[in-house]
C-alpha cells in the first residue's frame, strides 16, 4: 500500500553538470578523514592516540554526553595526524591507510530475531548509530528515546545531487535488513519515500509504509515529508537515515563488517565529466576529482549538493553523510549594472527583468556570487511560494534572530532543519544566511529546553 | 588599469573604515559587488533588493512624466478658466506640450531633487555613524514623495518634512526594514500637519494659485473632492474620462488612475507587489461606497448635509479621484510596512480602501483619507498578523493535544519500548 504526497509549492533548479549514470572505481586514497564538523553538537573523548594502528571500523573517540556512542575509523592504517583548531578542539581525525584493510568483526545478526536492545547495541558499538538523526534539533539521535516514527527520503530533488534510484541499484539485501532493525526501534512506523514513477529498489522493501512523492524540490527532503505525512509535535521525537547509509548499516548487519564504501556523484558545471564513483567516507577528494578533470582553476568545492553542502577544497575529504560532491565557479568578481540590466542566464523567482520563468526546464550554470548584499528583511510572501511546511517561515527566522524561545517553539522549530530552508534562502532578496540563522536557533533551543 | 581594478583597490582601501558604507553604496550601483556566499547554500537568486527597488521605480516613472505634464497643463487650464474659457482636455492637443512640460519640469523636478538629495544624505549620515551599508528602502521613497505632494510646496518645508519622515518614521526604529509606518507618508502626514494650509484648501493644487490669490487673476486650484465637499459638485467640468487619464488638479503624481492601474499590472506581474493588497483595498473601498450610496439614496441624510455631497457621488468613481489608486497600488503594497501574512493582506488591504472612503466622506476639512488610512493600518498591521500567526500557533497545539488523546495503541508500545530499554 502506498500513498501519493504531492508537493506544490517549491522551485526545481536546474544545473549544468548532472552526474551521467556509469561509476567508476575511484583510485584509492593514501589518506583518509574523519572531519568533526559532520558531527554536529558532539563533543569528541579520542580512544586511540595518534600514531596508533587502527582496524576499519574501529572507534576513534566516544560522545562526550553518550559514552557508549562510539564513531570508527572508515579503512584500516595509522593515525597519522590529529588536527586541532583553538581551544585545541579536535577538527579531524587523519589515516593513513594500510595497502590490505582489515575489519573489525562484530557479531551479525537477524533483526527479526534480534531484541530492540541488541540492535541498538550493536549500532552503537559499530560506529554506525551516528547515521541515524532526530527531529527536533537536526542531531545524531538519542539512543535513549524512542522515536515516533523513523523516516527515510528515496527522492533526491536538491540540485546535482545524486540519483538515489541509481545509487542504490542492488542493495535490496542491505536495505531489507537496515530497515528491518530499526523498525524494532520505534513505536511507530518505518516511513520510505520514492519519486512518483521513479524505480526504486525500495519499493519492494516489507515492513514500510511507502509514499509515493512527486513536485519540486524541497519535496525530496525529508523534512518536507516528515511534516505532510506525520508533523512532529513539541515532545516527540522522529528519526531519519538516508538510504545510502542504510546500505552500510545494513552490511554491518549481514557481515558483521562497518564497510564505509559508498558511490558518489560527482557533478557540477566546473567538472569536466561528471559521474558517478566508488570510494570510501573519508576519502581525499582529490582521488577522484581530477579523474574526471575540471575546466576551471577558480571553482569551488562542495562536500554535498550546492544548497546544503560544505565548501572544501580538492585536498579535503568526502564527508561522513555526502554522497554528492559539487563543483561550481566562483562568482567573486565585479558585474556591470548587475542590479539593473535584464538577465537571462541567472535564475529568479521575480520577473523584474529577470527571465528565467520564461524558460523554466533550462538549465543553468550559476556560481558563488550573492547576487546582492545582505540586507534587512524587506520583501515578504516570496518565501511561503518556495516553503511547503505548513509553517510561517518569515516568521520563524524572525523569531530565531530575537532567540525568542516560546515563538520559536510555537511556531514549529521543531520539526524543521536548516536544509529545509535552503530554498528560502536561495531566493531571499535580502541575502540573509537562513540556513545558520536556523541552525543557531535550534542550538539554543536545544541548549535551554533540551 | 580598468575601471573596474581601479574601484576594487578603492574599496579595499576604504575597508573597515568609517567611509566605507559611503563609498560603497555608491559603488555597487556602478556594479554588483564579488561577494561570494559563505554560510549555507552555495548559491542565490538572481533578485537582490536594488533590483526590486528599481523595478518599482520604473512602475513609478510613467506617473511622474504624466505628472510633470499635467503640472503645466492645470497651469494653464486655471488660467483660461479665469478669463472664462473652458479647456477640453485633449493628449496631442493641448496636453503634451512643451509649454506644459517645461512648466511642470520647472515645478516638479525641484521637489524630486530635493526629496532624493536630502533623504539620500540623512541616510548616508545614518549608515556611515551605525557602519552598516546603506539601505535601498528610500529609493522608492525619494521617488514617492514628490508624488504625493501639493505642487507648490515650499523646497524649504519638504526638506524639513524628509528629515524628520526618514529619522523618525524609520532610523529610529533601525532602518529599512525595521519602521512601523511608511515613511513616504510619515513625510506627508508631517507637511499635513505642521503646514496645513500648504497641504490643503482649494488654492494649493495647481501651480501659482495660491501666489494669485486675492489678485485680479486669481484662478482656482479646487480638487475635485473639494468641490463634492464644499457641496459644489455640480460647477465642476470634469468628465469621467479625465478623471481616469488624470487631467485633473491633484497631487503631482495621483490624477492618472489609467497609468497607475498599469503601474500596478507591471508590480502584479513582476511578482513584486501583492495583488492580494491591491484587489482587497478596491474592494474595501467600493463596498464603503456602495454603503454611502445606499444610505444617501435612502434619504438618511439631507441634500443640505455638508455630507450629501460626496455620499452621493457614484461609488466607483471614487477610485478615479483623488489619491486612493495610487495609494493602493504604490504605499498600501510596501511590505515592510503592511501585513506580512497573505490572510493578514487580505485584510489589511480591505480596511485600508474601506477607511479610505470613510475618511473621505466624512472630514470635511481635508477631503482625503487614503494617506491617514494606510497609516492607520500600518499600525494595526502587525496586529493583524499576530492573530493570522496565532491560528497556525493553535492549530498546532491542537495537533499535540489531538496525538496526546491518542495516547492508547501507540503511545502503549512507547511505553513498552521505554520498559524495555531501562
Amino acid at each position: 500500500m502506498s500513498k501519493d504526497i504531492r508537493i506544490k509549492k517549491g522551485l526545481n533548479i536546474n544545473l549544468i553538470g548532472e552526474a551521467e549514470k556509469i561509476t567508476s572505481k575511484a583510485v584509492l586514497s593514501n589518506v583518509y578523514a574523519i572531519n568533526l564538523q559532520d558531527f554536529h553538537g558532539i563533543t569528541p573523548k579520542m580512544l586511540v592516540k595518534q600514531g596508533a594502528e587502527v582496524k576499519a571500523g574501529q572507534p576513534l573517540f566516544f560522545n562526550k554526553d553518550k559514552e557508549d556512542m562510539l564513531f570508527v575509523s572508515p579503512v584500516s592504517g595509522e593515525l597519522v595526524e590529529v588536527v586541532r583548531g583553538a581551544r585545541r578542539r579536535i577538527l579531524t581525525l587523519k589515516i593513513l591507510a594500510d595497502k590490505s584493510q582489515e575489519f573489525v568483526e562484530h557479531q551479525t545478526i537477524v533483526p527479526q530475531n534480534a531484541s530492540t536492545e541488541e540492535i541498538k547495541t550493536l549500532l552503537l558499538k559499530s560506529g554506525c548509530w551516528s547515521f541515524i538523526k532526530q527531529r527536533p534539533y537536526d542531531i545524531i539521535a538519542n539512543p535513549d528515546v524512542t522515536p515516533k516514527a523513523i523516516f527515510i527520503s528515496g527522492y533526491a530533488t536538491s540540485p546535482l545531487s545524486a540519483d538515489l534510484d541509481y545509487i542504490l541499484q542492488g542493495k535490496e539485501k542491505e536495505l531489507q535488513a537496515a530497515i528491518g532493525a530499526l523498525a524494532k526501534l520505534t513505536s511507530g512506523k518505518v516511513h520510505v519515500s520514492v519519486g512518483k514513477g521513479s524505480q526504486s529498489v525500495l519499493e519492494a522493501m516489507s515492513g514500510i509504509e511507502l509514499h509515493r512523492v512527486s513536485g519540486p524540490h524541497p519535496a525530496g527532503l525529508v523534512g518536507t515529508q516528515i511534516n505532510k505525512i506525520d508533523p512532529i509535535n513539541k515532545g516527540e521525537v522522529v528519526w531519519t537515515v538516508t538510504p545510502q547509509d542504510l546500505v552500510i548499516i545494513g552490511e554491518l548487519l549481514l557481515t558483521g563488517k562497518y564497510n564505509a564504501e559508498r558511490i558518489v556523484a560527482l557533478a557540477g558545471s566546473s567538472v569536466k565529466e561528471p559521474k558517478y564513483y566508488a570510494t570510501k567516507i573519508g576519502a581525499e577528494i582529490a582521488t577522484f576529482l581530477y579523474a574526471s578533470g575540471v575546466n576551471t582553476e577558480n571553482f569551488r568545492l562542495i562536500n554535498g549538493d550546492v544548497l546544503t553542502g560544505s565548501q572544501t577544497t580538492p585536498n579535503g575529504y568526502l564527508g561522513h553523510y555526502n554522497s554528492t560532491v559539487t563543483a561550481i565557479p566562483e562568482g567573486d568578481d565585479y558585474e556591470l549594472f548587475g542590479w539593473n540590466k535584464p538577465v537571462f542566464d541567472k535564475i529568479s523567482t521575480t520577473r523584474s527583468l529577470t527571465f528565467s520563468w520564461l524558460t523554466p526546464n533550462k538549465k543553468y550554470d550559476l556560481n558563488t556570487n550573492t547576487n546582492g548584499e545582505h540586507r534587512a528583511f524587506v520583501v515578504t510572501g516570496m518565501y511561503e511560494k518556495v516553503f511547503p511546511l505548513d509553517i510561517y517561515p518569515l516568521q520563524l527566522l524572525k523569531a530565531c534572530m530575537v532567540k525568542d524561545l516560546d515563538e520559536m517553539e510555537q511556531l514549529g522549530l521543531y520539526e524543521v532543519a536548516p536544509e529545509d530552508f535552503s530554498l528560502t534562502e536561495f531566493i531571499c532578496i535580502s541575502k540573509q544566511p537562513h540556513q545558520q540563522i536556523i541552525r543557531e536557533g535550534l542550538d539554543l533551543l536545544y541548549k535551554e529546553i533540551g | 588599469m580598468s575601471l573596474k581594478s581601479n574601484l576594487h583597490n578603492l574599496r579595499e582601501k576604504y575597508k573597515g573604515k568609517k567611509m566605507a558604507p559611503a563609498f560603497n553604496a555608491l559603488h555597487t550601483f556602478l556594479y554588483t559587488p564579488n561577494e561570494t556566499t559563505h554560510s549555507g547554500g552555495h548559491i542565490r537568486a538572481v533578485d537582490d533588493l536594488k533590483r526590486t527597488m528599481n523595478t518599482v521605480i520604473m512602475a513609478l516613472v510613467p506617473v511622474l512624466i504624466f505628472g510633470i505634464f499635467n503640472a503645466g497643463y492645470q497651469h494653464y487650464a486655471a488660467v483660461d478658466a479665469a478669463n472664462g474659457i473652458i479647456r477640453q482636455a485633449s493628449l496631442f492637443g493641448n496636453f503634451i506640450t512643451w509649454e506644459n512640460f517645461l512648466m511642470g519640469a520647472w515645478t516638479v523636478l525641484p521637489l524630486v531633487i530635493v526629496s532624493y538629495v536630502v533623504g539620500l544624505v540623512v541616510e548616508f549620515i545614518f549608515a556611515v555613524i551605525k557602519g552598516h551599508e546603506v539601505e535601498e528602502g528610500y529609493l522608492v521613497t525619494g521617488m514617492l514623495v514628490p508624488l504625493i505632494v501639493p505642487i507648490d510646496t515650499p523646497l524649504w518645508m519638504l526638506a524639513v518634512a524628509v528629515v524628520f519622515g526618514v529619522v523618525i518614521g524609520k532610523e529610529v526604529f533601525g532602518g529599512t526594514g525595521m519602521n512601523i509606518l511608511n515613511p513616504a507618508l510619515t513625510i506627508r502626514a508631517f507637511l499635513f500637519f505642521a503646514y496645513p494650509t500648504w497641504m490643503s484648501g482649494d488654492k494649493v493644487w495647481v501651480h501659482q494659485a495660491v501666489e494669485k490669490a486675492g489678485g485680479p487673476d486669481a484662478i482656482s486650484g479646487e480638487t475635485i473632492l473639494g468641490f463634492l465637499a464644499q457641496g459644489k459638485g455640480s460647477e465642476m467640468t470634469y468628465s469621467v474620462s479625465d478623471m481616469f487619464f488624470g487631467f485633473i488638479p491633484g497631487s503631482v503624481g495621483e490624477t492618472s488612475t489609467l497609468l497607475i492601474l498599469l503601474g500596478g499590472l507591471f508590480l502584479i506581474f513582476t511578482k513584486i507587489a501583492s495583488w492580494r493588497i491591491m484587489v482587497s483595498a478596491v474592494a474595501g473601498a467600493l463596498v464603503m461606497g456602495l454603503i454611502f450610496n445606499g444610505a444617501a439614496e435612502l434619504g438618511w441624510i439631507a441634500e443640505t448635509s455638508k455630507f450629501y455631497g460626496l455620499m452621493s457621488f457614484e461609488f466607483w468613481k471614487h477610485l478615479l479621484v483623488g489619491g486612493l489608486a495610487f495609494g493602493i497600488v504604490y504605499m498600501a503594497t510596501d511590505p515592510v510596512t503592511g501585513s506580512q501574512t497573505d490572510k493578514g493582506k487580505w485584510i489589511y488591504g480591505f480596511f485600508i480602501g474601506f477607511i479610505s472612503v470613510m475618511i473621505r466622506v466624512f472630514n470635511p476639512a481635508y477631503p482625503e483619507g487614503v494617506f491617514l488610512a494606510i497609516l492607520l493600518m500600518n499600525v494595526f498591521a502587525p496586529t493583524i498578523d499576530h492573530y493570522v500567526v496565532r491560528a497556525n500557533v493553535n492549530k498546532r497545539m491542537k495537533r499535540l493535544q489531538a496525538s496526546a488523546d491518542l495516547a492508547g495503541g501507540a503511545h502503549g508500545k512507547a511505553k513498552e519500548l521505554k520498559a524495555e530499554t531501562v
